[in-house]
């Protein structure tokens, strides 16, 4: 069993500013310190609803980018689809709003020490988390190309200061209303038969996921995913974010997304048994 | 000063608050955000003799004021727990109540042979009423005779010394008669209430919601049954401690089930929304219980049940 993030504390964040983004919303939450431990990957659990809410649990979203720096000291950015009745109640967060949260929580992508030539591969908003990514890695002398796709160029999240990051940013729609028309997965199996990735980092809907592990499955390019679970309690305690999971010996372990995850290796992920109970025995 | 100690059979506990079966794995996440130590005890998450995987996933569907879970006790068997979660917690100074759960009443006697000799328990729950079982024939607690067969065959094995707390299910037509039962058969307390057992159509696909099809309701939804659970449950046995739970959220909820008869009172889904409510519940219990004028739990307990005073006399 994985272990609770050490650095997760509850805070009372403000909301430094709420801009809607196409479908989206991007939000800055001045959250001081805690930026300092916040990595790409980690997400946080938010309270919604207000004092009277008949929404009990929290709301789990993917940090987006923290900094430092800036008028407000540490703030994290969110890029919020609102699309259920909790991420509808963040979206309608005013500036200087209060924002119960809990962060960071689970894993983060795993950064190499040397420079690897990484492929972000993000679908609807689940490029969000990538673009800080990006950056951590441009800085750590890698070569960053993100594909980005969804089913149409409105549910495409690229801002313009995210670019910057990366070397090359295609994008694919599967009504071809932006970029090029497909699925991003396409690509990638061309992509890894001339050698020209070493590591692939995605978030976004699970069939991608698996998608992009069967696509790896027998070279050597390493695949970290953050994977999407419907969570209760994103702490750890309820059990109810749970995927198979196998460890180096092949033993299967129902593993929290939250705690062993969202982070994780893409090739010890039992995809076809999600949703299902493994037959053989714990 | 309130005094907050409280006890379940012979056990002893500074704080009537407990963490809820189920609902704080088996604690080491919760320490993250409290201090284990300031709460009555944490109450563990139901173990069986194996390990298992539980249910498949949706096992989760929020709804007002609730959630329904189909968790299927996943957990790591109790020869895993006993060597690595429970000596944790007995590391960390906290009081702890085990939780079991068996397929027979062979089990839940096995369990309990293996959780005697572990050191460090204040007592122990037996979980006769988990909703989230493939046979609802197997919800011990739905039926009078196999409640009351497993509690004898823990008790036997138990011998004496460790309080036996037995956690019962509302979905009965009688209550009182189950209850009844398992005190007659063993038991020195009785938990109440498990989650209801309910269900969530998804209207994408609509099909119902969980992969284990129904689920276990909890969260604030469910405290009015567990107030009159505990009620009706006191008013027929006085003198045997209730453990009360169902969706209680904050310390007037607490409150509300001491005043119903509970001697102690589980924090379950509320966890899940804020890691700390346990320790607000018990800070805003002790507010509400000195207001009016309780100088300890204690008395508090089944106030519910006195007779109106009557005015001018």
């Amino acid at each position: 069993m994985g272990q609770i993030n050490k650095y997760s504390s509850r805070i009372v964040a403000t909301v430094v500013s709420n801009k809607r983004v196409g479908q989206y919303h991007q939000i800055l939450l001045n959250v001081g310190e805690m930026v300092n431990n916040c990595k790409p990957g980690n997400f946080v659990a938010i309270k919604v609803g207000g004092e009277n809410a008949k929404m009990i649990l929290r709301r789990a979203f993917a940090i987006s980018r923290v900094s430092m720096t800036g008028p407000y000291g540490g703030s994290m950015e969110l890029i919020v689809a609102p699309f259920g009745q909790g991420s509808k109640w963040l979206c309608s967060q005013i500036e200087g709003s209060s924002i119960d949260l809990i962060a960071p929580l689970g894993t983060a992508f795993g950064i190499p020490t040397e420079p690897v030539r990484a492929l972000l591969v993000g679908g609807g908003y689940g490029s969000a988390p990538l673009f800080g990514l990006a950056e951590v890695l441009k800085n750590r002398g890698c070569r960053v190309d993100m594909y980005l796709g969804a089913s149409t160029g409105g549910k495409i999240y690229a801002p313009m200061e995210g670019k910057r990051s990366v070397n090359v940013l295609r994008i694919y729609t599967e009504d071809g209303s932006m970029g090029e028309r497909g699925r991003v997965t396409e690509p990638i199996p061309g992509l890894i038969a001339d050698g020209l990735v070493d590591v692939i980092y995605s978030c976004g809907p699970m069939p991608m996921l698996q998608a992009i592990s069967e696509i790896v499955a027998g070279s050597d390019v390493v695949h970290q995913c953050a994977v999407e679970e419907s969570m209760a309690c994103g702490v750890g305690i309820c059990m109810t974010c749970v995927l198979p999971v196998s460890d180096s010996d092949g033993h299967v372990a129902m593993k929290r997304s939250c705690i062993d995850g969202p982070v994780m290796d893409g090739a010890h992920v039992l995809w076809d048994l999600v949703g299902k109970v493994p037959e053989v025995h714990p | 000063m309130i005094d907050l100690s409280t006890t379940l059979g012979n056990a002893w506990f500074p704080s009537p608050l407990f963490t809820a079966s189920g609902c704080a794995s088996s604690g080491k996440e919760l320490a993250q955000f409290i201090d284990l130590r300031e709460i009555g005890a944490v109450v563990t998450k139901s173990v069986m003799s194996k390990a298992r995987y539980g249910r498949p996933t949706p096992r989760m569907a929020e709804t007002p004021s609730g959630m329904i879970n189909s968790i299927g006790l996943q957990g790591p068997g109790i020869d895993e727990f006993l060597t690595h979660d429970l000596p944790w917690l007995v590391s960390q100074r906290a009081r702890v109540i085990v939780s079991i759960a068996g397929e027979t009443v062979e089990e839940y006697a096995t369990l309990a042979r293996k959780v005697r000799s572990a050191p460090g328990i204040s007592a122990l729950e037996v979980n006769i009423s988990c909703p989230n079982v493939e046979n609802r024939g197997l919800v011990f607690a739905c039926d009078p005779d196999a409640s009351r067969r497993v509690i004898d065959g823990v008790r036997k094995t138990l011998g004496g010394e460790l309080p036996i707390i037995a956690k019962l299910s509302p979905d009965v037509t009688d209550l009182v008669s189950i209850a009844k039962g398992v005190v007659d058969a063993g038991a020195d307390g009785l938990a109440l209430i498990n989650t209801v057992l309910s269900m969530v159509i998804n209207l994408d696909t609509m099909r119902p919601h969980l992969g284990g099809k129904t689920g276990g309701l909890s969260g604030p939804a469910i405290r009015p049954i567990a107030v009159r659970a505990i009620y009706q449950v006191h008013e027929a046995l006085p003198t045997v401690p209730i453990l009360g739970m169902g969706g209680v959220a904050s310390g007037r909820d607490a409150l509300e089930l001491i005043l119903a008869g509970a001697k102690g009172v589980s924090v379950g889904t509320a966890s899940f929304g804020d890691p700390a409510a346990i320790i607000s519940i018990q800070n805003e219990l002790k507010e509400l219980l000195k207001i009016r004028g309780f100088t300890s739990v204690a008395q508090a307990v089944g106030f519910a049940h006195r007779p109106n005073e009557i005015e001018g006399a």
